[in-house]
């Protein structure tokens, strides 16, 4: 018998994201989360007799920018099929979603595991997309004591079914995948991804083999809401196949849901019951042609690649990982960032740590929200920022010539997050420019060395104990009433001490 | 002059409106008046608002009144079937499944009607969800033909031809998936014309089979059916399958003598009756006479037409039909427990049988391992039949044949026997599979029975079309003839 560790999981994810579009796929009513049940319809989306599709071109540039994000082919042409199955929360009793000819062919997403440290970066890889295909959501069901109640609010939503290769091998590959997804269609304005609202749902393949060997028989979890519980299926479905491969029994190539509640998957139904959706080219919606235009105007609004960025601040602008990671996991604040630093070139690093800690923590200190990915930073929103990339620049350039301290900088900062002010208007108010008048703090550092009481802190300093000087600048800072430029306390102090 | 309007036509009446010589509400009260004594008796109305049509005939005279009038239709009345949206009007199909729906919008047709000053009139009986080539699948009532009471109109819009037939309304429109505008106009002797696919626009029309369905105008003349096509085209931005068309679509006929005429070769042959042959091979003769050249042409895969229009008519009807459940309109049914059996029940009380009998048809010829066997089949079939029949019209103008093989039938005479009523459509059926536009004009009688021709032509040829028709009933006196109801 093999032990688990022989064992390898294969995982490929079909990731259904809502598109970032004012009306429906295919009909003219808008769609926004929280209205009241059955307010977002018209004749179109409750499939009232006589009504017909028609396909909403801002989804489908929306799809095309998706596409050109990973690197995919756009085709000449896509086409809509209906898939056909009865549930109530279905208008039309049939879904139009793209069988044969789907808007995005190809393409890959890269990830980015995690490090063996906060600190260190860890491995990368590729992700291959098979395709991505444009179709409409559906409404919702509920049942209520003896009855059952149906929302079409969300029925039409546009629906982008991002479809994976089998390329991910562990519980950690489809988080980072996910992850990197989500970065991608937000920074690239495809999707918001909300994942509290469900505009991001899941279903994910899982077999398992060993090393080398064919692939296994897959199963399904479907309609997974969170990355959590993309990764806790994974992580249980593993171990089930696992055990029931070494028990020496079979795996059923199922569909299966899971409770997030318990941690725990379930059959829904096997290969048996699947359903028959005979699927037929929609009559109602001709081939739509995509046009080379279209394609080339889109692709200019296709944004850096998220790890194209971090790999340039860590090389050309020597940020260390963690503010890079930081910095390009929002668009909006890499964006500002690099604003800034064009502000003031000469750091990129002070400007660097003053965004990725002081400016995010008092932005986020507003609100906070937690969604699909419980781990991932609170979104935050720099239009309201009080602080102008420039300023802060501002800021970062009067520390870098000494006229205040780091931890002066500190303070100004957080004035300027209050008022808005320049940093060198609250340098100037506050009285805080350092003091760098060489003649009278070489006198006071006279004063202060022939002081019996540090007499032993010399004659160690003298000894060769590096650390000792410092007891010496407390006084001097304290007779400067703090204004005394540091750097120039500890040359003179140096100096004087031979 | 009230005992006469009945026989007028749409274009007579409305120079007589135009004059001032009539209203819109003495046309309509004289119109409501013999729907009172006749509808009984022809069962082409399931549905007229009296009071409706008089404010509707009174708002267009007060138009005219002020100088508005919107054209040469402004205050005549139009009927429709009842599977063509009007807001506020009944959406029935004809069907117990649709019984209590009243439209919520107007179809794209019923906004442009309107926007000609039509006056929308009443609702006309037809085969349940348009199956059907006898009006017998209607759940409502039947309907019979004006010429002979015993008889079937024809289908599925065969209140709309019955209508027209019994002197009901001057104009109708119909919907034509594979013949039903045309064969019940050749059975109640009037004209009806089935646009090119995506000239009208099909936005409000309850769809039967998408990608065949057309809605097109009826009426008692050629000039009248002309008329209200040019009302019905134009293009729609809420149906993505419809482009309509310019002016010079409906207008650039030519000179109708000089028309060259194809006749498919064995089409005048087996199942066809020989008083129909007959009346039609004298239509052959007449535009002969009158300079057309006349040829023979070869379109071997019609025999392919009908198996292959009952694969696509139907697999696109199981899908299209699917939305009827009970959930969001329409039947319910009381006798469910959970949703699903709801739904269930619902499908299976609402349709009525030759509608169940589609539905099932389609849905096994889309089903996983049939669908190659069947339905992709069926599309390559389409495919050829399309080629060949663009192929013949690429040598001549139109083709021509009769529009029916065999008169009207007796109502009951077929209603056991599907497969012998699906070759009502055999001459039809082509165009819809082809998407081309085509014409049944009446060119004579089996006995007391009226028979009708066919025209065929090349997609947008409609002007043609209607030229060579008025070329005929300008020199014959069908037009305009009446059952003596």
């Amino acid at each position: 018998m093999s032990s688990s560790s022989d064992w390898e999981v294969v995982i490929g994810l079909e990731v259904h994201v809502q598109l970032h579009t004012r009306a429906k796929v295919f009909a003219s009513s808008s769609w926004g989360f929280g209205q009241e049940p059955n307010e977002q319809v018209d004749p179109v989306v409750l499939g009232l007799p006589g009504t017909l599709p028609v396909v909403n071109h801002e989804a489908v540039e929306k799809s095309i920018l998706f596409g050109l994000v990973v690197g995919a082919e756009i085709p000449a042409h896509c086409a809509w099929d209906r898939k056909n199955y009865f549930y109530p929360d279905n208008p039309k009793n049939y879904q139009l979603t793209q069988k044969d000819f789907p808007v995005v062919i190809g393409g890959s997403v890269e990830i980015e595991l995690p490090g063996p440290s906060r600190n260190v970066m860890g491995e990368h890889k590729h992700v291959r997309i098979h395709h991505a295909h444009l179709e409409e959501d559906v409404g919702k069901l509920s049942h209520a004591g003896s009855g059952s109640l149906v929302d079409y609010n969300r029925a039409g939503v546009p629906l982008l079914e991002i479809v994976t290769e089998p390329d991910l091998r562990s519980s950690a590959e489809a988080e980072a995948f996910l992850r990197a997804l989500v970065a991608m269609l937000t920074q690239a304005g495809v999707a918001d991804c909300d994942m509290e609202k469900g505009q991001l749902r899941c279903d994910c393949n899982v077999s398992i083999r060993h090393p080398g060997a064919p692939l296994g028989t897959r199963t399904e979890t479907k309609n997974l809401n969170s990355i959590s519980s993309v990764r806790d299926t994974v992580i249980f479905e593993t171990a089930r196949q696992i055990r029931e491969l070494e028990a020496g029994r079979t795996i059923t190539q199922e569909t299966r849901g899971w409770n997030a509640d318990l941690g725990r998957g379930y059959v829904l139904r096997d290969k048996e019951d699947a359903h028959d959706y005979r699927y037929f080219p929609d009559p109602d919606i001709p081939t739509l042609e995509l046009s080379r235009a279209t394609v080339e105007r889109l692709a200019k609004q296709v944004p850096e690649n998220l790890f194209d960025r971090q790999r340039r601040y860590m090389d050309t602008l020597g940020l260390p990982f963690t503010a890079a990671s930081v910095l390009v996991a929002h668009r909006e604040l890499a964006e500002w960032f690099e604003l800034s630093v064009a502000a003031h070139p000469a750091n990129p690093q002070g400007i660097a740590n003053l965004v990725a800690n002081d400016l995010l923590r008092d932005l986020s200190a507003a609100g906070s929200t937690t969604g699909f990915d419980e781990a991932a930073p609170a979104p935050v929103s720099l239009s309201s920022c009080p602080i102008k990339p420039a300023q802060l620049a501002g800021l970062v350039k009067l520390t870098d010539e000494g006229v205040i301290s780091k931890q002066q900088a500190k303070e100004v900062f957080a004035e300027m997050f209050k008022s808005g002010q320049d940093a060198a208007a609250i340098v100037d108010a506050k009285g805080l420019r350092q003091n760098s008048d060489t003649g009278e703090l070489e006198k006071i550092i006279q004063e202060v060395i022939a002081d019996p009481a540090v007499a032993k802190s010399i004659a160690e300093y003298r000894a060769g104990n590096e650390k000792a000087i410092n007891a010496l600048k407390g006084p001097i800072m304290k007779r400067t009433q703090g204004k005394a430029n540091p750097g120039l306390i500890d040359q003179l102090l140096r100096k004087a001490l031979g | 002059m009230a005992e006469v309007l009945h026989t007028l036509s749409a274009a007579e009446l409305g120079r007589r409106l135009a004059a001032g010589t009539l209203t819109s509400r003495a046309l309509c009260a004289a119109l409501i008046a013999r729907y009172d004594v006749l509808n009984d008796k022809v069962g082409a109305f399931t549905h007229l608002d009296r009071a409706d049509v008089l404010a509707q005939a009174d708002a267009s005279d007060a138009r005219r009144q002020a100088g508005q009038g919107r054209g040469p239709l402004e205050g005549i009345p139009v009927a429709i079937k009842d599977n063509i949206a009007v807001q506020g009007q009944p959406l029935t199909c004809s069907s117990k499944m649709l019984a209590s729906l009243v439209s919520p919008y107007d179809s794209h047709v019923a906004e442009r009607l309107r926007a000609a000053g039509v006056i929308l009139y009443g609702r006309l009986n037809m085969d349940e969800f348009a199956m059907g080539s006898s009006t017998e699948n209607s759940a409502v009532r039947k309907t019979f033909n004006p010429w002979d009471l015993t008889r079937i109109p024809g289908g599925s819009s065969g209140g709309s031809a019955a209508a027209l037939a019994a002197g009901l309304v001057p104009l109708s429109l119909g919907s034509d998936t594979g013949g039903s505008i045309r064969q019940p106009a050749s059975h109640c002797g009037v004209v009806g014309l089935k646009p090119t696919y995506g000239l009208v626009s099909r936005f409000g029309l309850v769809a039967f089979a998408s990608s065949l369905d057309q809605i097109g105008p009826m009426a008692r003349s050629v000039e009248d059916c002309e008329l209200l096509l040019a009302a019905l085209a134009s293009a729609d931005a809420r149906d993505m399958t419809c482009f309509g068309s310019d002016e010079r679509t409906l207008t650039a006929a030519g000179e109708a003598k000089k028309l060259r005429i194809g006749i498919p070769k064995g089409f005048l042959g087996k199942g066809v009756a020989p008083e129909v042959a007959a009346a039609v091979n004298a239509a052959i003769e007449f535009y002969r006479a009158q300079g057309c050249a006349i040829s023979e042409v070869e379109l071997p895969s019609a025999d392919l037409a009908v198996p292959t229009y009952y694969v696509v008519a139907t697999a696109e009807a199981s899908s299209n039909l699917g939305r009827y459940d009970g959930v969001r309109y329409g039947h319910r049914s009381a006798q469910a427990s959970t949703p699903v059996e709801m739904m269930t029940n619902s499908r299976s009380e609402g349709f009525g049988p030759e509608v169940k009998r589609r539905i099932l048809l389609g849905t096994f010829v889309l089903s996983a391992g049939y669908a190659d066997a069947y339905y992709n089949r069926a599309l390559r079939a389409r495919a050829k039949i399309r080629s060949e029949y663009l192929a013949a019209l690429s040598q001549v103008d139109v083709l021509l044949t009769p529009t029916v093989p065999t008169p009207a039938f007796k109502v009951g005479e077929k209603a056991s026997d599907p497969l012998q009523l699906y070759l009502e459509d055999i001459f039809t059926i082509p165009a819809n599979l082809a998407g081309l536009p085509a014409l049944s004009v009446p060119c004579g009688q089996s006995g007391h029975l009226p028979v009708g021709f066919h025209l065929v032509g090349a997609p947008l040829s409609e002007a043609k079309l209607l030229a060579a028709g008025r070329l005929f009933e300008a020199a014959h006196g069908f037009a305009h003839q009446q059952s003596t109801l």
